[in-house]
């Protein structure tokens, strides 16, 4: 599904991204850790072109996105995004979140998009906050609406950049449910987080990533049980 | 000191006429210098460094010179260069549109610089194109940012258009100076004058002020 082949990533003089190689497969959740600066925002960003890619190849669905040709908006409506910020609309309803993006790119009606956007806030819970604006909602509540909003563009991926880590504690939890539910009916997803319960519960794979490459992965369990590297090790050390 | 009120009476219609004109050029100034202040703004923007920089000259130059040495230049000689003579009304406008452009350009390039990159960024990796992103997403609400310094700009604006009159633009202060040096008055034309510009000056601001208000609480 994703193909990633020694990407890199520089910002000037500073080579974010070193060499990165992945494979992404239908329905797998992937999660990615690391340390603060490692390059796991940035590569997330790559994949759906947020940052431009300065060298080697990512294919989506057999698309190779850094081919010039390729339509960027096109290959946006198939990868979702979830920012740690959630980045709402702050001037439109939670509804009017939902619904722009399917009106304006796919070209719904608004009827359609509105009870696409009804399904979507029933799913993660918030159908009673359709009509409410962002700044009245909790930061779980938000988180959710962000991903209510991304699904309605019925992407085949979902990246998530450190979805949990702008919430307060108690609120970790009802985002993390919605994730769950998402993983259980078959999304693939890419998951930035530190939350290691849900990498081990919920994750296929974790990529463990540090300096701009990619040190270390396996499945969870033997990942944090059983860590190969010394940087893995010294790295879950300190997180688990 | 005496107040002649005769002959303020006897100039009514004159600073009545004045003032439409003074209005009608206000209006003219602001809506060309809107739509051309949000061209040269999103110019100034573009990737493309010698139209950034063209459009930052013109910026830099309408911002940097007096608007008396604008309206002449522009009155004796960009006009009949144009359409072989000249015409006080059609300088002025161009004047003001132009120098309005150059502050406007930079109040909506603050205004959209100040909305949070998330936005833009959450809008494409919805997969709405640039346009689209900037005209649901950026516009809507950087315009809510600008109000107040587009506001003060109007204000601006409605002042400065008195300069119209040293072309002999018939507008209001083209009136009170006439009256001025009809009569050798001092007092009745100009306070008259300055009363006028000052309902004009506050009763737009009570409507920015509305307009703002209304879009706070929405
Ligand atoms: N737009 C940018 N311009 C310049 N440097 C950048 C930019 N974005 C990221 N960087 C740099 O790239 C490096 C990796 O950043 P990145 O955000 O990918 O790390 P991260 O692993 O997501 O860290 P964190 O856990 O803190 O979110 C950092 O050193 C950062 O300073
Ligand atoms: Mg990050």
């Amino acid at each position: 599904m994703i193909h990633v082949k020694n990407l890199k990533k520089s910002f000037g003089t500073n080579e974010v991204l070193k060499d990165i190689n992945a494979v992404i497969k239908p329905r797998e959740v992937v999660v990615v850790i690391g340390p603060s600066g490692s390059g796991k925002s940035t590569f997330l960003r790559c994949l759906n072109l947020l940052e431009t890619i300065t060298g080697g190849n990512v294919t989506i669905e057999g698309t190779d996105i850094t081919d010039k040709k390729t339509d960027i908006n096109k290959v946006r409506t198939e990868v979702g995004m979830v920012f740690q910020q959630f980045n709402l609309f702050p001037h439109k309803t939670v509804m009017e979140n939902i619904m722009l993006a399917p009106m304006r790119v796919r070209k719904l009606s608004n009827e359609e998009a509105r009870s696409k956007g009804l399904d979507l806030l029933r799913k993660v819970g918030l159908e009673e906050k359709a009509s409410a604006y962002p700044e009245s909602l909790s930061g779980g509540q938000k988180q959710r609406v962000a991903i209510a909003r991304a699904l309605a563009m019925e992407p085949k991926i979902m990246l998530f950049d450190e979805p949990t880590s702008a919430l307060d504690p108690e609120m970790v939890g009802e985002v993390l449910e919605v994730m769950k539910q998402l993983a259980k009916e078959g999304m693939t997803m890419v998951v930035v987080t530190h939350e290691m319960g849900f990498a081990r519960e919920v994750g296929d794979r974790v990529l463990f990533m540090d300096g701009g490459y990619i040190v270390e992965e396996n499945e969870p369990k033997e990942l944090f049980e059983n860590p190969q590297q010394e940087r893995t090790k010294s790295f879950l050390s300190k997180v688990l | 000191m005496d107040f002649r009120l005769d002959i303020l009476v006897e100039y009514i219609p004159f600073f009545l006429k004045g003032t439409l004109l003074t209005i009608g050029l206000s209006i003219a100034g602001i809506i060309i210098g809107t739509v051309l202040g949000l061209l040269i703004g999103l110019g100034k923007m573009m990737r493309n460094k010698p139209i950034a920089f063209l459009f930052n000259c013109y910026i830099t130059f309408f911002r940097g010179t007096p608007l008396f040495v604008q309206i002449l230049l522009i009155h004796f000689g960009v006009v009949p260069m144009l359409i072989g003579h000249t015409n006080g009304i059609v300088a002025s406008i161009i004047a003001l549109s132009l120098i309005a452009g150059a502050y406007i350009a930079e109040i909506f390039r603050a205004g959209i610089q100040s909305i949070d990159k998330g936005q833009m960024e959450a809008s494409r990796s919805l997969g709405m194109n640039h346009v689209q992103s900037m005209k649901d997403v950026i516009l809507p609400q950087a315009f809510k940012r600008m109000i107040p310094p587009l506001g003060n700009e109007f204000i601006v604006l409605i002042k400065e258009s008195s300069l119209a009159a040293i072309v002999a633009t018939p507008e209001l202060m083209y009136y009170g100076r006439a009256l001025a040096s009809q009569y050798y008055r001092v007092w009745e034309p100009y306070l008259t004058a300055a009363l006028i510009y000052l309902v004009l000056t506050t009763s737009l601001s009570f409507l920015l002020n509305r307009l703002e208000r209304r879009l706070a609480t929405e």
